[in-house]
């Protein structure tokens, strides 16, 4: 086995020819991971989908608690949703940064058609099919003069181009039209206080109104968008995307018909996010501007790339983790539970081939925190706080684990300062980790990471919508550094 | 239509003012677009960071209402500890988000910067929340001081903004056409490999261009704290896309375009705020760059960069 990154033999001739040499070294290697993910490769796609959904609907059954249900829809409308960019970022390879615009373009489509802002109550079977052939044809007019367009320069005008459409629906609340002489200023979108009051969706004389019939709809529309991406993705068009996505001009020469693929690809994209932005708008009730902002449109990569970009399970499996993980987040024991769970897994998985230094790294650690909180809450009593395990805690699985980080941890009475500057020390020891080789690594790991767990305890914990984006900003720095094709990806073949 | 015109003197001064802070912002992004071919869009995190270094800086040497130092000393210190710090942030980023990325595809850094920028939004937002700072230029510079010309008043603070600026733009342009240091960047932008080959130490030339393109990133946003007295720390999104376009206007890549495409966008987005609303000087802005990127994607000042294949 080589050292050298992956990517720096992509491309040679060696490289391909040794494709079953590597299948066969990494059976030999890989042991149960590899069989399992050969297994997961022999069952039929649509099989797998009709399993996945056949689980996905017994949920109602046992999940009684409405906000529960309520993320679940929402995981439905992500996974939707990545499906989507994955067809534009994925298989085209299209930096699209504009993507959420085509979200909110549907979902403030069926908002201005059903609701008392217009007075205009239009039923769903009408407004969906409208608001598919819309949003293709923004996607098809965001295209278009993008065509000239390559790579970095795409993704600043399709940014633009989503800060614009922002922006419009921010401020078309006080429109004065030139020609028309109106008395007062005509509101389209209500400004920063959106439009509410939307009509529930209305099928074959049912009206979905509870959040479970929601939530079978919205599982019903995941199921033809996957199978229409997947279809997509097997024929001849799916293959031109990834000729395009790998190179550009060899598809061109080879006759792929590169302008009309690529914008049949913004298309599709965008037609899925207008969707996903019927079901949104129709399932909220509302619509604001700050639904279909840039932090939504970081999700989704974050997403698409966890679950590997150009592949169909990955953006599905990265919309599952990434919208179920943060609400575990939520509760302060089972976010410590993971907390824990990842830093001790990392670093023995990290540390494979030398167990011992990881238990090591890890003893050190307990160490540390040990040392550190005899000697200062012997000198400095009054600078810590002695917390009292609360009666829901000491009674519940989790009293074990705080009583042990009670030995370990110095919880500070000033926790929002000193957190504070700890999250900048333990950024400093971190990054030092990274760039420093052999033992000093090891050596200062082991403050990293108790620092680490410090701003855990002091700052993170109370803050789970913020540590929640700083996962994601330091998720898709580390993927695209460490795992470029994501979790179920295909590797990319690199051009040299 | 007269009071427009009248207005139009005054319009001009704050357009050269924004100008001048979009010149330096432009500068850093294609400083580093020039020798990487990279869009660095951290650097806008990179301003909001040099921002609240400067707010830092202050508060520490204002305590209450009296100053510690001399206000020009202040100036000048917060002017380089924004400068050092965020020199030194912007190599950092380069050395973990786009130094190992830097034979990947051209995909992997874009998103890589996209996570950067997130991360230090959100980092900012941790330590700092999501309150608005307050720069008190008042006790700095008196309000009263200025010049009138022509109709329209220059306050101080807007002439140190332009003077500062163009200071550092002339001591940027002194070093890269002037010095050793200038002829290996140039060189590198060139063409990296052949540079490589000459006996220059690409990588020394890369993180001395992130360094120096951050700083000026760092000083726009003390300049800017200074001028408009409130930071938070969503402000470098939108700054670093207007920055961006600035720098595509003059042509990427290139110093004197930036720092042309910076004055011009900065006019460009007061003229509009005078005469047609500032509610829409943003979407004005958009609408610039994406103009300027279908019609003329090379830029104003920008020379046909031949694909190599």
């Amino acid at each position: 086995m080589s050292t050298k990154p992956d990517w720096e033999q992509f491309g040679k001739d060696e490289w391909a020819a040794r494709e079953e040499a590597r299948l066969r070294e990494a059976e030999a290697a890989g042991g149960l991971s590899f069989r399992l993910r050969r297994a997961w490769k022999g069952v039929d796609t649509r099989l797998k989908l009709l399993v996945a959904l056949a689980v996905a609907s017994t949920l109602p059954l046992f999940v009684h608690n409405p906000y529960h249900m309520r993320v679940a829809g929402l995981t439905g409308l992500y996974i939707m949703l990545s499906l989507g960019l994955n067809v534009v970022a994925g298989f085209a390879g299209l930096l699209d940064l504009g993507y959420v615009a085509f979200y909110g373009l549907g979902a403030y489509t069926y908002a201005l058609l059903a609701s008392p802002q217009f007075h205009q109550h239009r039923p769903f079977w009408l407004v969906l099919p409208l608001v598919i052939l819309i949003t293709a044809l923004f996607g098809f007019l965001l295209g278009s003069p993008s065509m000239r367009l390559r790579g970095d320069y795409l993704a600043i005008v399709t940014l633009g181009f989503g800060q614009i459409a922002g922006l419009l629906l921010l401020n078309l609340n006080r429109v004065r039209l030139p020609f028309l002489h109106l008395e007062k200023p005509l509101n389209i979108t209500g400004g920063p206080n959106g439009i509410i009051n939307i009509d529930d969706i209305r099928i074959l004389g049912y009206t979905v109104e509870t959040v479970s019939g929601y939530y079978y709809l919205i599982l019903l529309f995941v199921a033809l968008v996957f199978l229409v991406v997947f279809h997509l993705d097997r024929s001849r068009i799916g293959r031109a995307w990834r000729a395009i996505r790998e190179d550009e001009l060899a598809a061109q020469t080879m006759g792929v018909d590169t302008r009309r693929l690529k914008l049949l690809a913004f298309s599709v994209g965008a037609s899925i996010a207008g969707t996903a932005g019927v079901l949104f708008a129709a399932w909220q009730g509302a619509v604001f501007p700050s639904n279909f902002d840039v932090t939504i449109l970081i999700i989704l990569y974050s997403m698409v790339v966890l679950g590997g970009v150009g592949s169909i399970w990955g953006p599905v499996s990265g919309a599952l983790i990434l919208s179920i993980l943060p609400e575990l987040l939520r509760s302060p024991e089972v976010a410590r539970l993971m907390f824990y769970g990842a830093l001790i897994l990392g670093v023995m998985g990290l540390s494979r081939r030398a167990k011992m230094r990881g238990l090591a790294l890890l003893g050190g650690v307990g160490v540390l925190g040990m040392a550190l909180k005899v000697t200062l809450t012997a000198l400095r009593p009054e600078w810590f706080l002695q917390p009292e395990l609360k009666l829901s805690v000491a009674r519940s699985t989790f009293a074990p684990l705080m009583r042990a980080l009670n030995w370990w941890m110095l919880f500070p009475r000033d926790s929002r300062g000193i957190g504070n500057a700890a999250f900048v020390l333990a950024l400093f020891l971190l990054l030092g980790v990274l760039r420093l080789k052999g033992t000093a690594q090891y050596v200062l790991l082991v403050p990293g990471l108790y620092t680490l767990a410090f701003v855990w305890e002091t700052r993170l914990v109370e803050e789970p919508s913020v540590t929640r984006m700083l996962i994601f900003g330091v998720l898709l720095v580390l993927m695209m550094n460490y795992r470029p094709q994501g979790l179920f990806g295909q590797r990319w073949v690199q051009r040299l | 239509m007269d009071m427009l015109l009248r207005q139009l003197p005054q319009q001009l001064v704050n357009g050269l003012t924004l100008g001048s802070v979009y010149a330096l912002i432009a500068l850093g992004y294609s400083m580093v677009y020039g020798i990487l071919q990279l869009l660095n869009f951290a650097h806008g995190e990179v301003y909001m960071i040099g921002a609240f270094i400067g707010w830092g800086v202050f508060a520490l040497l204002v305590p209450g209402n009296t100053l510690l130092l001399p206000a020009s000393v202040i100036i000048l210190l917060m002017l380089m500890a924004a400068m050092l710090g965020c020199g030194f942030l912007g190599v950092v980023i380069e050395w973990f988000a786009y130094r190992p990325l830097r034979e990947a595809p051209r995909i992997a850094p874009l998103i890589s910067a996209l996570g950067v920028s997130f991360f230090l939004q959100n980092a900012v937002l941790l330590t700092m929340s999501a309150r608005y700072r307050a720069y008190r230029t008042g006790l700095l510079i008196p309000r009263t001081w200025g010049i009138s010309i022509f109709g329209a008043t220059i306050s101080f603070t807007r002439i140190l903004v332009i003077v500062v600026a163009v200071l550092l733009m002339l001591i940027l342009h002194h070093l890269v056409q002037k010095t050793r240091l200038g002829k290996a960047m140039r060189a590198t932008a060139q063409d990296r490999e052949a540079a490589a080959m000459m006996g220059i130490d690409v990588d020394r030339v890369i993180v001395v261009t992130f360094f120096i393109g951050s700083a000026l990133g760092g000083a726009a946003g003390v300049l800017v704290g200074l001028l408009f007295t409130q930071i938070y720390h969503f402000m470098g999104f939108t700054a670093g896309l207007k920055g961006f376009t600035a720098a595509v206007c003059g042509g990427i890549g290139n110093i004197p375009g930036a720092m042309l495409g910076g004055f011009l966008l900065g006019i460009i987005e007061s003229i509009g705020v005078g005469f047609i609303s500032p509610r829409y000087k943003d979407l004005i802005v958009f609408c610039v760059l994406i103009l300027i990127l279908l019609f003329r994607p090379r830029g104003l000042l920008g020379v046909k960069v031949q694909e190599k294949v």
